[in-house]
């Protein structure tokens, strides 16, 4: 029972690690670059619920679609403002570019007085609830971040096999160039991407926030999200999730199996195992270039 | 304007291209030389970190900066080569033969860590070394016999064979031994057949290996190289802070390493040096401004973050040669005064996805 129950908990936390992961692919695979700001993001989103909600004092229901909404405006803006300018540079400068995005935020949330150097709780409405069947006692937190993971999983799904504009994007994401001359604007495009990204990020915020601790630090939960997105192979969405959900398991059972110490560097040795196996990742395309 | 009449093919490698590089670098070597009578002891030791993190530095600019595979957990190696020293020294080795072992595991390590970047490129291996550097983080915080743990390990002086570094001028001055010499390979090194085919690499991995060579030797001796040098800038470092423990060597210490190569200047020597200026004297700037801005902003404990990140974005947007590249265009501008051109530094965009085919 209690390895079913650390199994939960496990699947709950690599939710969120594949929520995080699913920014991370949705941004590579349309402009194929990495973002290091990912974890930053959700950070913000997460912030971003706290004042709206704590200090503003708006109802739970308005504050989750309006965080939400305000954070992938500000992916837009962000992408806008500093990633297409290097678009066409080499991925490191990307790279770069985004650890100085995370580096900002971080310290601008640290800069505001009396909320951004504190850890605070999210006051959400199922805080402290637990369901109890059949023996096991489930936190509703942690299956709330699971059905949610799962419906955002649907609803990404839909978006990206049915709707005009997800399919528009798949083509994008295959060749720019091509996409472009059919009259696709990759532009606004990849604008959108980054929103979708940041939103993915903000969920993630507010799914993750009852569960620890909303501080400026919480971020750096985003380079754990990083083996997830490899383990499923970098250009994969159902394989984000389900790295993820792998790194997630892993490492809850490893926290509860191993001696102390292994449960923070489970996810790096997986990462590991994977990238020296089959560097493509359990879901990832294999590409050869013809000469 | 300088022109150099070519009579040999040698001229091309020569280390001091013309006069004026001789000169100008027996003027820098004569201000290091007398720093410590003219910087004073806060000075020096700030000199002495910019020694420091510009040898390491070096290291991370062979690697990331002329072999084109970038590095997100440094600090590890910096921190292999650091509690070494602090082990040898703390049982009497003599410094030089410290150092080299020091430099000599952090190197093994390295070629460790290079296996994978023979299968993995671009962004998986930032992923891969990054998974290394948390491992050896917390492998550091755990092997509490030998590295102390979290509880840290202070470390001896510099000694050795019956002289002790006591005081900061004498560390100095080993300080500043090892980092010339240290360039100096770096550069001789650059300009050898191996770091010909260190650049080819960089450049483009199909046709270095269609010139013959051999990509698995070179990837992994590079990082062998790289890593011995953030090994032995480690054991400086032991020595001048004195103190280790595992939270020095974490990913935003990585992180601030890929940051002073890239702002810099990547492949450049100089780039390394300007970097490590830039790291080292950034805090200072921001000290001294910290007291003229309104409470509000000059307190907040963000403020470093904010302004790290801020000149990252600006140098990655509006300069991505880096410091050395500034400069570089700065004196292209007085040396062909009326004559520059906008466009000489322009780089071509690329949008083909090259980095997914492979």
């Amino acid at each position: 029972m209690q390895a079913l129950q650390v199994l939960i908990s496990g699947v709950a936390q690599g939710c969120i690690y594949g929520l995080i992961a699913l920014g991370f692919v949705l941004i590579y695979k349309a402009t194929e670059a990495v973002s290091f700001a990912q974890g930053e993001l959700m950070m913000l989103g997460a912030f971003l619920g706290l004042v709206l909600l704590n200090t503003l004092g708006w109802p739970f229901w308005v504050v989750v679609p309006s965080a939400i909404a305000a954070m992938a405006l500000f992916g837009m803006m962000a992408e806008r403002a500093v990633i297409r300018p290097v678009l066409g540079q080499p991925t490191f400068s990307i790279v770069m570019l985004t650890i100085g995005i995370g580096y900002v935020a971080r310290g601008a949330v640290t800069m505001i007085p009396a909320i951004g150097t504190e850890t605070h709780t999210l006051p959400v409405p199922y805080k402290d609830a637990v369901w109890r069947l059949a023996g096991l006692v489930l936190a509703v937190e942690q299956l709330v971040v699971i059905a949610i993971t799962a419906l955002l999983c649907l609803a990404l799904y839909l978006l990206f096999s049915r709707a005009k504009v997800g399919i528009a994007m798949q083509a994008a994401s295959q060749n720019q160039l091509a996409a472009y001359y059919m009259g696709i604007p990759v532009k606004s495009l990849n604008a959108l991407v980054w929103g979708l990204a940041a939103a993915v990020a903000a969920i993630a915020g507010l799914l993750l926030a009852p569960i620890t601790f909303v501080h400026a630090n919480m971020g750096f939960i985003g380079l754990k999200a990083f083996p997830a997105a490899v383990v499923g192979g970098f250009g994969s969405l159902p394989g984000a999730i389900v790295g993820g959900l792998l790194i997630g398991v892993v490492e809850s059972l490893a926290g509860f199996y191993l001696p102390e110490g292994f449960k923070d560097v489970a996810a790096y040795v997986v990462v590991l195992i994977v990238l020296v196996v089959m560097p493509n990742g359990l879901f990832g395309e294999k590409l050869r270039k013809k000469v | 304007m300088r022109f150099i009449l070519k009579t040999s093919y040698d001229q091309d490698i020569r280390l001091a291209q013309h006069g004026g590089h001789v000169f100008w670098y027996a003027v820098l070597l004569l201000a290091l030389l007398t720093a410590p009578w003219w910087m004073g002891e806060y000075g020096l030791a700030q000199l002495t970190f910019i020694l420091i993190y510009g040898t390491v530095g070096l290291g991370l600019m062979l690697l990331s900066g002329y072999t084109g595979l970038f590095s997100l957990g440094h600090a590890a190696f910096l921190g292999v080569g650091a509690y070494t020293q602090g082990l040898l020294a703390s049982q009497g080795w003599p410094f030089p033969a410290s150092l080299a072992l020091a430099a000599g595991l952090s190197a093994a390590v390295g070629v460790v860590v290079g296996l994978p970047a023979l299968r993995v490129k671009g962004v998986y291996l930032g992923i891969a070394t990054m998974a290394f550097g948390f491992i050896a983080e917390e492998v550091f915080a755990r092997w509490e016999s030998v590295t102390g743990g979290n509880a840290g390990l202070s470390v001896a002086q510099v000694q050795m064979f019956g002289w002790t570094a006591d005081g900061s001028t004498p560390f100095y001055f080993v300080c500043l031994v090892v980092t010339v010499l240290c360039t100096l390979v770096v550069v001789n090194l650059l300009r050898s057949p191996t770091g010909r085919a260190f650049v080819a690499i960089r450049d483009s991995e199909i046709s270095a290996q269609s010139m013959g060579i051999h990509l698995a030797r070179y990837k992994t001796l590079s990082f062998a190289t790289s890593a011995a040098l953030a090994g032995i800038g480690g054991a400086l470092y032991a020595h001048q802070i004195r103190f280790l423990s595992p939270e020095q060597f974490n990913i935003i210490q990585s992180i601030d390493l890929l940051l002073m190569v890239v702002i810099g200047g990547l492949g450049s020597v100089h780039g390394a040096f300007l970097g490590a200026i830039f790291l080292i004297g950034l805090p200072q700037a921001i000290a001294a401004v910290k007291d003229w801005l309104p409470d509000a902003i000059g307190q907040a404990p963000g403020l470093k973050a904010v302004v790290y990140g801020a000149v990252l974005i600006a140098f990655v947007l509006f300069e991505p040669l880096g410091l050395y590249g500034r400069w570089l265009k700065v004196r292209t501008w007085f040396q062909m005064f009326p004559f520059y051109r906008k466009g000489m530094f322009k780089r071509q965009k690329a949008f083909t996805r090259s980095d997914r085919l492979r």
